[in-house]
């Protein structure tokens, strides 16, 4: 069984010669901790080989109890979250409560099988979305392919070009009991190297103050971390880094 | 052929209108009230899960009396006619003004053009930065809009309920002291309302973006018994 548009998208030409230089967003990650789930992107956009935004927003409240991170092409993903963090508050208002999480993954799952034609022809869009399960009492995650195939994730999902990367740094250090500060960290070293060997990837850039977006979801809702705290995070996250291994290799959280 | 009997239309509109009135005099009313937080509805509900106060958008409360399902279709209609512009245009370009002329145009049509009028009374709510910004909108089941200031009562006990409030009135309001003045009033001087009769909801003025909030029933019996109201929520 093949599990269709886990690669990396890259940005294909259209048929026919010149291809369109499509902003794609690159890579978001999703860690569960005891508490709930933690959500982070990088902020690059990139047009080809050119980077064509520096901070742009991949991480979004979907509602109060759940976010979506995306990649892939950046203006459809975009629509697709706004027409998503509609349609939940919509159900919700309408219903007098909100729908389940595995209501919500599964609207989000069909929205993105509409957009397969448009994947197709170069336009994917592949989001992460994860949540504070209210009736079962834990975080969940849950990943996507261009199909609208829906993957339930145990403990991290990571999508985008640098997702590869990203996913073996939070793979090394995962543990069943990271409390939110240790999930921040492992999503920040794990972003930390997606940047460091993917191009499509932006890193942390200390001069224009433009640092990853992380949010935790718990119980307490959707919580986005200040730019103070994750630009502190980064700075005891670097020294580690360069007192361990002179800077050039593997971070442990 | 036959002919149909001759109606003349003063009498074809009074009696729908006495039929309407007549459907919404059976229900109980509810208030709602400019305080210092926000807009403070209360209505009379003895049910905890068929609301009659609802949220339509960020800062924008409805509330309904009269028949149930004809009120509710009217929310639903106006959830999605406030979705469907914040989604087209911007989340700032809704406003209750525009809405309470969509539920005019509806209502009127309805009243004219349909045998059966709605028995319904709806209030579409919408606050503001400032106290006096604040927007209170009362919709007759024949179309007609009344832009009301600092309070409205709505329901087959309407006017007795005004007084009520009117007497009790102070211009200082905060939402403790509104709810207890929206409950009274409500009960009049025979009865005594608690929690459980009543359902309410504040438009916070301070929040961030959904504004609208319920209280619990033990939250209104502790504001009732005199306590603080419960704090602002702040979310995303």
């Amino acid at each position: 069984m093949a599990r269709a548009g886990v690669q990396p998208p890259v940005p294909t030409p259209l048929a026919g010669g010149h291809g369109l230089d499509i902003t794609h967003g690159t890579t978001v990650v999703a860690v569960r901790y005891v508490d709930g789930v933690v959500m982070a992107g990088d902020r690059r956009a990139t047009s080809g080989n050119l980077i064509s935004h520096r901070d742009m927003e991949k991480v979004y409240p979907a509602d109060r109890h759940s976010g979506v991170a995306i990649a892939g092409a950046a203006g459809p993903a975009m629509e697709m979250v706004r027409l998503f963090q509609l349609q939940l508050e919509h159900y919700e208002k309408v219903e007098g409560q909100a729908l389940s999480l595995e209501g919500k993954a599964n609207q989000l799952s069909i929205m993105i099988r509409a957009n397969l034609p448009m994947a197709m022809q170069g336009l994917v869009v592949v989001p992460l979305f994860a949540g504070y399960d209210l009736r079962r009492g834990y975080g969940r995650l849950f990943q996507y392919d261009v199909t609208g195939g829906r993957y339930e994730e145990t403990n991290y999902a990571a999508t985008g070009s640098g997702s590869l990367f990203a996913a073996t740094v939070v793979k090394m250090g995962y543990r069943s009991d990271l409390n939110a500060g240790d999930a921040i960290d492992l999503v920040l070293s794990a972003l930390f190297q997606a940047a460091d060997e993917d191009s499509a990837t932006g890193g942390p850039d200390p001069i224009r103050g433009i640092y990853p977006i992380v949010a935790t979801i718990s119980e307490a809702g959707f919580d986005r971390q200040s730019s103070e705290s994750i630009s502190g995070r980064f700075a005891s996250l670097l020294g580690r880094m360069s007192t361990e291994s002179g800077g050039s290799a593997t971070v442990t959280s | 052929m036959s002919m149909p009997f001759y109606v003349a239309p003063e009498q074809l509109m009074k009696d729908k209108a006495d039929y309407a009135r007549k459907g919404i005099a059976r229900g109980r009313s509810l208030a709602a009230l400019v305080c210092e937080e926000g807009i403070l509805i209360c209505a009379e509900n003895p049910s905890n899960t068929l609301h009659k106060v609802a949220e339509i958008y960020d800062r924008i409360g409805f509330a309904g009396v009269g028949r149930f399902n004809e009120f509710d279709q009217l929310r639903i209609a106006g959830v999605r006619h406030a979705d469907l512009k914040g989604f087209s245009y911007s989340r700032e370009d809704v406003e209750a003004r525009s809405l309470a002329n969509a539920y005019a145009q509806m209502l009127g049509q309805i009243f004219t053009h349909e045998m059966k009028p709605l028995e319904v009374e709806i209030l579409v709510a919408e606050v503001a930065a400032a106290r006096a910004d604040d927007q209170l909108y009362h919709l007759l089941y024949d179309g007609t809009v009344v832009d009301e200031r600092r309070y409205v009562a709505l329901g087959g006990d309407a006017d007795s309920v005004a007084e009520r409030i009117e007497a009790g009135w102070s211009d200082e309001l905060n939402s403790a002291d509104a709810l207890r003045l929206a409950v009274g009033a409500l009960a009049g001087p025979e009865r005594t309302l608690v929690g459980d009769d009543v359902e309410v909801a504040v438009l916070e003025r301070d929040g961030l973006r959904r504004c609208f909030r319920r209280y619990t029933d033990a939250e209104v019996d502790a504001v009732l018994a005199g306590a603080a109201p419960p704090p602002i929520a702040t979310e995303v």
